[in-house]
């Protein structure tokens, strides 16, 4: 399927990425004393890196249903943003609608939302392949390390940490994009009012990292290291509703910049055709003129 | 007190229905055409960056900060080293599996030194 072929090499990236990390988790559950379907059929149905890596920790504790729940819906919460911004791309997929959402992972939601259909491919059927090889990497990695993984004779203690290092890096994702859009806004503001970022748009920036910091810090330090998670997700909730105005004025305020940055970038792309036009045109005429003489 | 295969079996499905929950959503509040609440966008904007913020906690959560070497601890001089790792290497080359790797590798080495 030509598809395939078109879709593939965008998502070597994230085989490599994907292979690897499942290998790891493949391998954490096994060493827990999991059998070695169990990676295998989370893959499938759970796929979502993020939450997998804490089903190792959370299927080790004591039964609590209600807090797993609280918990896959906190992490599967930015799948929700992903699910508004897929609205508009998605339609139209018809029968391949379920399993597109339903495999709307981080790096698929990025390369089917950057994604620009080649000529000649169906729409459908590219998004389709990009989930499709997404989830059979993930897959394979997590049936590599659980069946393989045993072979394996380095030393893994402190392997686990490989959890820790993922939550960190996408953290420090999100930091620094809201520091870059910080500094574009920094940067738009005209000659005259052009300021250093003050601390409260600092703050206002980055309030939601902060946010899910400070309150889960000190939800920590109240209710203990097995009961927190479901009060700070309600510390979270409220804190950022609370303080809406101020963070969605600063976080609008940037859009709005770059909209006009975009905008600006477009006039001026015309501007340059224009121009290159009237430079033929006039090239045609002197051409003409010699001809004459 | 650890769970039965049961048990076990229940939190996979509960997992589940909320991972599924949560990616269908929006499909379903938002058919073709219905406006999407500012409040909602809003929450889709700030919540993701907030729960990453509470996982990161979440790892640390049960890392000793206090027990001295001499008491059989190390002060969770491992973990800080693995976490100043992951960052500096992100703030460096921003690439996700690149600083994921060696700040595994960074905690790995530590502690099995220490």
């Amino acid at each position: 399927m030509r598809e395939l072929k078109c879709a593939f090499p965008k998502t070597i990236p994230v085989l490599t990425g994907y292979v690897f990390l499942g290998i790891i988790y493949g391998i954490l559950m096994t060493t827990n004393g999991f059998p070695a379907w169990l990676p295998v059929l989370t893959a499938l149905v759970i796929y979502t890196g993020s939450m997998e890596f804490l089903m190792v920790d959370i299927l080790l504790s004591s039964f609590n249903p209600v807090s797993a729940l609280g918990t896959a819906l906190m992490i599967g919460a930015r799948h929700i943003f992903y699910g508004i911004s897929m609205l508009n791309k998605y339609r139209g997929t018809g029968k391949a609608k379920f399993y597109l959402i339903y495999t709307t992972s981080d790096e698929t939601f990025a390369l089917n939302y950057d994604a620009v259909i080649p000529h000649g491919c169906d729409r459908t059927k590219y998004y389709l392949a990009v989930s499709f090889l997404d989830q059979m990497y993930w897959v394979s990695g997590a049936a590599l390390g659980a069946f393989f993984g045993s072979m394996i004779t380095i030393p893994v203690q402190g392997l686990d940490f490989v959890m820790t290092a993922m939550f960190v890096s996408i953290f420090m994702n999100q930091w620094m994009k809201d520091r870059d859009e910080l500094k574009k806004t920094a940067q738009a503001s005209a000659a005259e009012d052009r300021k250093k970022i003050s601390l409260q748009d600092w703050i206002l920036r980055h309030a939601p990292e902060l946010t899910g910091v400070a309150g889960s810090v000190f939800c920590l330090l109240i209710f203990g290291p097995d009961r927190f998670i479901v009060p700070s997700m309600i510390v979270i909730l409220a804190i950022l509703t609370l303080i809406r105005k101020p963070v969605e004025a600063v976080y609008d305020a940037a859009e709005e910049k770059d909209q006009e940055a975009s905008v600006g970038e477009a006039a001026e792309e015309k501007h340059q055709k224009e121009a290159d036009e009237m430079n033929q045109t006039e090239a045609v005429h002197e051409a003409a003129e010699e001809e004459r003489i | 007190m650890s769970m039965t295969p049961a048990e076990m079996a229940i939190t996979i499905l509960v997992v589940t229905a909320g991972t599924v929950f949560t990616r269908f959503l929006p499909y379903i509040a938002f058919p073709e055409g219905r406006k999407i609440p500012k409040y909602v966008t809003y929450l889709g904007k700030v919540l993701g960056p907030a729960v990453f913020g509470l996982l990161c906690v979440y790892c640390f959560r049960n890392t000793d900060f206090i027990t001295s070497f001499a008491a059989g601890g190390n002060h969770g001089i491992p973990a800080i080293i693995g976490l100043v790792v992951t960052v500096a290497v992100f703030a460096a080359r921003r690439q996700m599996f690149l600083s994921m790797a060696a700040g595994t590798a960074a905690y790995m080495i530590v502690l099995n030194l220490l």
